[in-house]
């Protein structure tokens, strides 16, 4: 086996080694994240930026508008905080939840279905496993940048009280992760842009009534389990208890659930990814 | 990007050498049999059988929605079949998509070019899809810019090109990986006709340097430039195969006399041509008269009394062939 | 297709004189380019409706009810009424505006560039400015239906006591075409993609909703951001809202202001479109 292999040849020897999944995966990833680096480079940054201004303006109007109303409220353990602190570790589980389910619905579906990237992919060696992943990949590096900033703007305005905020980061690329995952198994079953704009609207609901404004106690108990059922309450409550360090079993519930969800709409996405790329 | 960029514009053009054959050393490249794909209840490809032999260029011919571009895509795997048997490069497609795609460059029908990127870090984007180095890529890029004359639109936007640099940078894309196969559908649709001859020129020394071309066309004269043999085929199904050449004279006469006596006469004088060709094709436009020598026909046609408004001697095409075989023009 | 009698079809002699139809353009013509564009709408109808019915019921209950017992615990009212009172009107602007914002950006760059709806109009004796009026004149029409939906809701949560309330349905709208028609006239001279519209989104539509006194009065934020309500048609239309739905204490002077705003942003706005519209289609 001494013969010189040209770098054509190399990589087609690689693919021919055996892999799981071979007809949908190839094992190259990276080169999906290397074409989103190279497009951002090329593109305009402001656009990048300007994606973390919303949770930080949101911020601000509420906590210190809405918080002259609202005055002090009860934070995790029963202590009581101000209303931007209060709401700030919602803004951030929100944020992580937005970007994630706008990233891997909508943007999917318009790149499978209108835009030709996708389809120029698939032409080479790469398999549709490569570039969901890498997509979600991508959508999560956005969701770490503005993680770190937002992160910074509530230390600077002295709302993080705890050194336990800092897996606030990890946290929200967590919570990213579990709705990108379902994001894109759920595309996956979407025939038409208006059934995702649906999906879009369903997350208003989502936000207002998850504890992220005010706590869900003003509810009938029914009620609560059902928001309690719901991912993005698990988020605002992880997120709060990381932001002033009360760490309890339910913490730990609330990062397993996320967990569970990655896991779980991934394994949909693996499952329909011939349905989702190859029709 | 790193700064292996400065050696990027050095003159070279494409490597004429036989692009490597690695795999195996058996002569088909694609054996299809009973290949059929359905949507619910349309049969899109009806169970076709083809075999593709390496280093040959092969067409498919057909019109619109025959099942060419369907046919196309599972050769590539980005399309599951519904029936039947494929095997590229000695591989499954459908269970063995990215290595058998590692042996093909594709040329879709409508360009799909990375509109973020600029023209030659599109070509060197698109190798990292198949996992290519930089080192390789950078050089290689520079050499496919040569071959599709792009050169000094290495940093251009994509959206700035013409519709047939757009086709060549899609053309020399799809060789960024030493494709043993081409996979081109409809090449030059929708491009002017010197554009058209520009991209023939291109395609013919790629066959000249040993690549496998696989054309699908609904053109006869890109058929007849490019193909040494190919099938034809409608609704899904194969309807006839052979070389141009073997195919025009099995189905159709040397020469083609075309006659125009106005959209109300055609009809009635039919009756009056009887006779004096081998066979005989009303359009709705204009009259066809089969028969060896055309100018020939045309005199008989006179000597009857019959002074069409247009005439028109010919050689006979694919188009003729095509007709014979469904009763339909291709181009509609 | 030899069946079809070409000459018949040439000229039947029922199309009418062409001079009868350019007059018929020039009367009808900003209508028949609103009835293309609210056909066109049929298309996402339901999310139309979702949005239409889900956003009041949903704003009222977690603003108004959730939001409101944390603010009425804190033993505040605000502007001397209950905190649904005092947000339901101007939360009703603030939608109808955001659906203008949606409306009158990726649609407009379709219609000139990625589906070219508007070439083929453009082609016949409809004008430009007519096609530019039609489609604001479409969409208006789903504000005020929008704005109905929601004073119904209103009415239903009790959010709303004065015989007069129904006047937020036209302040809502006016609200909505005064964002609306110059942010169609700057889509109208766009001419690569949308990018530009996540700017005007997270950069104009975002803290105009967040600072133009919808969640709270303006006059708790510093002073030195109070200028971003000031220039807000969401303010003058929010300010008028409340005016109509509980009784807000407005000057008459500030009241005439508010109307003038919102009604020359709308004018100036349409205005621009018409132009722009005329410069890109018939270049």
């Amino acid at each position: 086996m001494s013969r010189e292999l040209s770098p054509t040849q190399l990589a087609v020897e690689r693919l021919a080694r055996p892999r799981p999944a071979p007809g949908i995966w190839s094992g190259n990833m990276v080169a999906v994240l290397e074409r989103g680096w190279q497009a951002i480079k090329t593109q305009n940054w402001g656009i990048i930026i300007s994606g973390f201004f919303e949770p930080v303006l949101y911020l601000l109007a509420m906590g210190w508008g809405l918080g002259a109303l609202v005055g002090e409220v009860e934070g995790p353990g029963g202590a009581k905080v101000s209303y931007a602190a209060y709401i700030a570790p919602a803004m951030l589980a929100t944020s992580a939840m937005n970007g994630a389910i706008y990233d891997s619905t909508m943007n999917v579906f318009f790149k499978l279905n209108f835009g030709k990237l996708y389809q120029a992919m698939l032409q080479t060696s790469l398999g549709p496993l490569d570039v969901a992943l890498g997509e979600i990949m991508l959508a999560l590096f956005r969701g770490l940048l503005y993680a770190v900033a937002f992160l910074a703007v509530m230390a600077a305005l002295g709302l993080a009280t705890s050194w336990w905020a800092l897996l606030m980061v990890p946290a929200a690329v967590l919570i990213a992760f579990g709705f990108a995952a379902v994001g894109m198994g759920v595309t996956s079953f979407a025939q038409r842009f208006q059934q995702l704009d649906l999906i879009m609207f369903a997350m208003l609901p989502m936000f207002l009534f998850s504890a992220t404004l005010y706590p869900i106690s003003v509810y009938p108990s029914a009620v609560q389990l059902f928001i309690q059922a719901l991912p993005l309450w698990h988020g605002v409550e992880l997120m709060r208890h990381l932001a002033v360090g009360h760490l309890t079993w339910a913490t730990l519930g609330h990062a397993t659930y996320f967990t569970a969800m990655t896991a779980l709409g991934l394994w949909v996405t693996t499952v329909r990814m011939r349905k989702l790329f190859l029709r | 990007m790193g700064g292996g960029q400065a050696n990027a514009t050095r003159q070279e053009s494409v490597s004429c050498a036989p692009y490597a054959a690695v795999v195996t050393s058996e002569e088909l490249v694609i054996r299809a049999r009973g290949l059929t794909k359905a949507y619910g209840d349309f049969v899109a490809v009806d169970g076709i059988d083809f075999d593709v032999r390496r280093g040959e260029s092969f067409g498919l011919l057909g019109p619109n929605g025959a099942g060419k571009s369907t046919t196309m895509r599972m050769i590539g795997g980005t399309l599951g079949r519904t029936a039947g048997e494929l095997s590229v490069v000695g591989l499954d497609p459908e269970t063995q998509g990215p290595q058998v795609r590692a042996h093909l460059g594709v040329v879709p029908q409508q360009d799909n070019l990375d509109d973020d990127l600029k023209v030659r870090e599109n070509l060197i984007m698109y190798g990292r899809y198949f996992g290519l180095p930089r080192s390789y890529l950078v050089p290689k890029s520079a050499e496919l810019l040569e071959f599709a004359q792009l050169t000094d639109k290495a940093s251009a936007r994509v959206d700035d090109l013409s519709g047939g640099m757009k086709r060549r940078l899609t053309i020399a894309r799809g060789l960024v990986n030493e494709p043993e196969v081409l996979l081109l559908d409809e090449p030059t649709t929708g491009l002017d006709p010197q554009a058209r001859h520009t991209l023939w020129d291109r395609l013919f020394r790629l066959k000249e340097a040993g690549v496998t071309l696989i054309v699908t066309t609904h053109f006869m004269d890109e058929a007849e430039q490019l193909c040494d043999r190919l099938i034809v085929i409608d609704k899904g199904t194969i309807m006839a195969e052979g070389s141009p050449a073997q195919l025009i004279r099995q189905y159709s006469t040397r020469e083609v006399l075309e006659l125009r006596f106005g959209s109300q006469r055609n009809a009635q004088v039919v009756a009056q041509l009887e006779g004096l060709a081998e066979r005989i094709e009303v359009l709705p436009d204009r009259i066809l008269l089969y028969s060896a020598d055309g100018e020939a026909t045309l005199e008989r046609v006179s000597g009857a009394g019959l002074h069409p408004v247009t005439s028109l001697v010919r050689r006979s095409s694919l188009e003729d062939v095509f007709l014979r075989l469904t009763g339909r023009t291709l181009v509609d | 297709m030899t069946d079809i009698d070409v000459s018949r079809l040439a000229a039947s002699g029922r199309a009418g004189e062409p001079t009868e139809l350019a007059g018929r353009a020039r009367r009808f013509g900003v209508w028949y380019y609103a009835e293309t564009s609210l056909r066109s709408m049929r298309a996402y109808l339901w999310t139309v409706v979702a949005v239409g019915v889900g956003q009041p019921l949903f704003y009222l209950v977690a603003l108004g009810v959730g939001l409101g017992a944390l603010v009425s615990a804190n033993g505040q009212t605000v502007d001397g009424v209950s905190y649904l009172v005092f947000v339901a009107p101007a939360v009703m602007v603030a939608t109808i505006v955001a659906a203008a914002s949606g409306e009158l950006t990726y649609p407009v760059m379709a219609g000139f560039r990625w589906r070219r709806t508007y070439y083929g109009p453009a082609a016949t004796p409809v004008t430009p400015a007519q096609i530019s009026l039609g489609h604001l004149l479409a969409v208006t029409l789903r504000f005020v239906a929008q704005a109905i939906v929601f004073w119904l809701f209103m009415l239903a949560f009790g959010a709303t006591s004065s015989p007069w309330s129904w006047l937020t349905v036209p302040i809502a709208a006016l609200s909505a075409v005064a964002f609306g028609a110059p942010l169609q006239a700057y889509a109208a001279t766009l001419k690569r993609d949308g990018m530009a519209f996540n700017f005007v989104q997270r950069f104009i539509v975002m803290p105009m909703m967040l600072f133009s006194g919808t969640y709270f009065p303006l006059s708790t934020m510093p002073t030195y951001l109070q200028w971003i309500g000031w220039i807000s048609p969401v303010w003058h239309g929010t300010q008028l809202a409340r005016w109509a739905s509980y009784g807000l204490r407005e000057p008459a002077w500030l009241v005439v202001v508010h109307v003038l705003v919102l009604v020359t942003m709308a004018v100036v706005g349409a205005a621009l479109s018409c132009r722009f519209y005329t410069r890109r289609l018939t270049r």
